[in-house]
């Protein structure tokens, strides 16, 4: 870098410390209701194709991206990238899929995309092994951090039974929606790891989750203000056994499935409810989907749902 | 002339060791490593021949050429006395006597007790381990703050190519202890240049012997010198004579500052033959019969001193209780006592851990075993297929392991204290240990209802500390890693190949 460019960028920076993100702001700027979209599908599930195909039809079923980003929003994409392991693992979201939905983010006129994952594994390693740094930055998109407790602003949680309060990603705080794209696994601890499992990633302090039951605390942040605009779930390959984390490629599925829903508990219902086919898993046993059901951030009763099933 | 070529050669020593020590993103290619590696005592602790060779052949040619440019610390104490001079222009050094009685009776003591298994005085002592020590205790967390400063800035502009870094004290007594030694050196070499590379150092004692016979040497031209003395006051060893018109080859570094500092080209950097006179030579050897009946005197003398202290070890080792009765010692050590045989303490693998869980160890390994590395899962674990710590290690304390081996090494083991696990406890769900594992040796197995619960196999276990960070278990944790003092091979588990499962359907 050279003189010039340091001293405009400290010009920038010193521009950019003036202005103040106010909680109210974020609030206006925020974007969310379900009456906006006009098509009638509750849930689109995808079988058979590679992610991107998936997605591009599933999202096609819902009307396309822009009925969920509009022209200048600010975007949070939000994958899972836990671990520090490679696609083929299925540890972490596929990073085709991640970068496919931030183009298409893009393409209807995102400002910004951001990624972020709060890792178990050392997030640069995560990043990088799990193919989403690359992809994400290829398609644009901006990959930042989220190992250190000040990226991260508190928020309450006032319909929640343990978790009160949470600190979340100031990305995703301040940004107009945010896209969930968990993987589909089994989780030693939570019996399931898929859409409102991943929100664990968008706070900072996990140990408190797990010492104030863990079943409860998962439930209690899905009733956050700002829920995902969209979940898509990862089920092109699925972890059946020693998950979240898995030991080798035996753990692993290649199911070639796709869940999309605005419905978190909807979607890991459908999701869960795939993933019994490979290895029994009764609803009744991932206790989050029903507590969060009781706390009515959505149904399991799929059958109230319009659900569109598209086989490829 | 000399000097300059002298100068840039140390720099470009001296600047990439800093930087690799200071790389906290791995950008340098590890293979920077083999600046720690070229160093004499991991290389003698390694028995690394051909670089104990390439230094005994260099010295015996050239004189202490590796104190004046290989060593860091020898080049940090040029640095400064440099900016003394700097600040103080009329600064001089002036001639003194060789403390040789200190010298050598540090070198025996050091020897004596590390012969008798008590290693800690050699890396105490050990100039790049003293210099490796500083920049990973002391420049590193202000590297690391300036990041942070400068990414700070950055992300506020939206740029992301930097990103902030979380410091933390590794071990409060390696802090004091290095902080300590870098202000008396410091100071000493502020006032007296090197000072210490002459009085402490058994790296200078034992190369200052050598060099006594190197073929070249700085020698004065008697013709053209006129005791003028400009040489003295420029020669930081302050070993230069110019009354007597004699140079103590011992201390001499050959920094070449007399040679550009005298105005009538008195010097001459040269062997033997390409002088007339030869007096000063006869000289010194006297010096040397000298010094060898000092070195013999000494070492009887040291060796009654220190045949008490590995006995007292074991008494303060006994008096500390921790929770951990034995530390995990490194990936690579094969065992504490191995690690213990040949480890300087330059933390170079502390520097270079990517997850900073390796520290300096306090009484873990016994009186002998200060400041030794040791793996802490305070604030992290360590990755399953990292092997950086095992491959870096210049002295041979860690062997390089590749990432399969590092999968079947077992360092330590896990225990599991079911009274404290939340799911015991509290009878909810948590599993926080077991996604973490990445043997499974700790997996969740059904409990009451649709609860489950850790279930360890030690046989599969690498001692990661993975659990015992992730256990949000408090005040005491669930489960931890005991630390095995001989590193054993752990079992790995032939996973069934797995059929192919088509899935048809939704499901629902």
């Amino acid at each position: 870098m050279d003189r010039r460019e340091f001293l405009k960028m400290l010009a920038l920076s010193g521009a950019a410390f003036t202005i103040k993100q106010s909680k109210a702001m974020s609030l206006m700027t925020q974007h969310f209701s379900g009456k906006e979209i006009n098509e009638n599908y509750d849930l689109v599930a995808v079988l058979g194709g590679t992610p991107v195909e998936m997605f591009r039809k599933g999202i096609a079923e819902f009307g396309g991206m822009e009925k969920f980003v509009k022209k200048g929003y600010k975007v949070v994409v939000k994958p899972n990238i836990g671990w520090d392991k490679t696609p083929e693992y299925a540890a972490t979201t596929n990073p085709e899929l991640v970068g496919e939905i931030i183009r298409q983010c893009f393409k209807v006129g995102a400002k910004e995309v951001t990624v972020f994952d709060h890792t178990c594994d050392d997030w640069r390693k995560c990043y990088a092994s799990s193919g989403i740094e690359a992809a994400a930055k290829a398609a644009g998109a901006k990959v930042v951090p989220a190992d250190l407790e000040s990226y991260y602003e508190s928020i309450s949680l006032p319909r929640a039974k343990n978790l009160k309060s949470a600190k979340v990603h100031k990305a995703l705080l301040e940004s107009d929606v945010w896209i969930n794209v968990p993987i589909l696994k089994n989780h030693g601890g939570a019996k399931m790891t898929i859409s409102m499992k991943n929100l664990m990633g968008i706070v900072w302090d996990r140990g408190f989750f797990h010492s104030h039951d863990l079943q409860q605390c998962i439930a209690d942040i899905c009733t956050m203000s700002k829920p995902a605009v969209l979940n898509v779930v990862d089920a092109y390959r699925l972890m059946k056994t020693n998950g979240p984390r898995g030991k080798t490629e035996a753990d692993v599925v290649l199911a070639k499935g796709m869940f999309m829903s605005q419905d978190i508990v909807a979607v890991d219902t459908a999701a869960t409810n795939f993933f019994n086919q490979v290895r029994d898993m009764p609803l009744e046993s991932v206790g989050h989907l029903v507590k969060a059901q009781e706390l009515k951030v959505g149904t399991m009763n799929l059958n109230q749902l319009n659900i569109k099933r598209i086989k490829m | 002339m000399l000097k300059k070529l002298r100068v840039v050669v140390s720099l470009l020593f001296f600047i990439p060791i800093t930087l690799y020590f200071l790389d906290f993103r791995g950008v340098l290619p590890q293979q920077f490593h083999w600046l720690a590696k070229i160093q004499l005592v991991p290389a003698l602790l390694s028995l690394n021949l051909i670089i104990l060779t390439i230094i005994a052949g260099i010295t015996f040619i050239f004189g202490r050429i590796y104190c004046s440019s290989v060593c860091p610390l020898g080049i940090f104490q040029d640095i400064v006395s440099w900016v003394s001079k700097q600040i103080n222009k009329k600064k001089k050094f002036k001639f003194s006597t060789a403390k040789n009685i200190l010298r050598w009776s540090v070198l025996g003591v050091i020897v004596i007790t590390f012969f008798l298994g008590f290693s800690f005085l050699t890396g105490f002592f050990d100039p790049y381990s003293i210099y490796g020590r500083m920049a990973t205790h002391l420049f590193k967390p202000v590297y690391m703050e300036g990041n942070n400063l400068l990414a700070g800035i950055f992300n506020a502009a939206g740029f992301h190519s930097l990103y902030k870094v979380q410091i933390y004290l590794l071990s409060l007594g390696t802090f004091l202890i290095t902080l300590a030694m870098m202000l008396i050196i410091g100071y000493l070499s502020w006032k007296n240049g090197r000072l210490y590379c002459n009085t402490i150092c058994p790296v200078g004692t034992t190369l200052g012997f050598l060099s006594k016979y190197s073929l070249f040497k700085i020698r004065f031209d008697q013709e053209q010198c006129n005791s003028c003395g400009l040489c003295s006051m420029n020669c930081k060893s302050s070993c230069i004579d110019a009354k007597e018109k004699t140079i103590d080859y011992s201390r001499c570094v050959n920094c070449f500052n007399c040679m550009e500092a005298c105005k009538r080209n008195g010097f001459k950097f040269s062997t033997k033959s390409a002088l007339r006179r030869k007096s000063t030579d006869n000289q010194t050897t006297t010096d040397i019969d000298n010094n060898k009946r000092r070195f013999l005197s000494t070492l009887a003398v040291s060796s009654f001193a220190v045949a008490g202290l590995p006995q007292e070890g074991i008494k303060i080792n006994g008096f500390h209780k921790v929770k951990r009765e034995t530390p995990v010692s490194p990936p690579g050590s094969k065992s504490a006592e191995n690690l213990m045989s040949a480890c300087t303490s330059c933390h170079l693998c502390v520097s270079k851990c990517p997850s900073q869980i390796i520290r300096p160890s306090l009484f873990e390994y016994g009186l002998g075993g200060i400041m030794q590395p040791m793996l802490s899962f305070e604030k992290g674990f360590c990755n399953y297929d990292c092997t950086v710590c095992s491959e870096i290690c210049p002295s041979g304390a860690l062997s390089a392991l590749t990432k399969e081996e590092k999968h079947k090494n077992q360092m330590g083991q896990v225990h599991f204290i079911l009274e404290n696990c939340i799911v015991y406890k509290d009878e909810t769900s948590c599993g926080a240990c077991s996604e973490h594992c990445p043997t499974q040796a700790v997996s969740m197995v059904p409990y009451k209802n649709e609860l489950t619960i850790p279930h360890t196999d030690t046989g599969i276990c690498v001692g990661c500390g993975a659990c015992e960070y992730a256990c949000p278990a408090f005040p005491d944790k669930a489960i931890y890693v005991e630390g095995l003092k001989v590193h054993q091979q752990a079992a790995i588990k032939k996973e069934k190949s797995n059929h192919k499962i088509e899935i048809e359907d939704f499901g629902f």
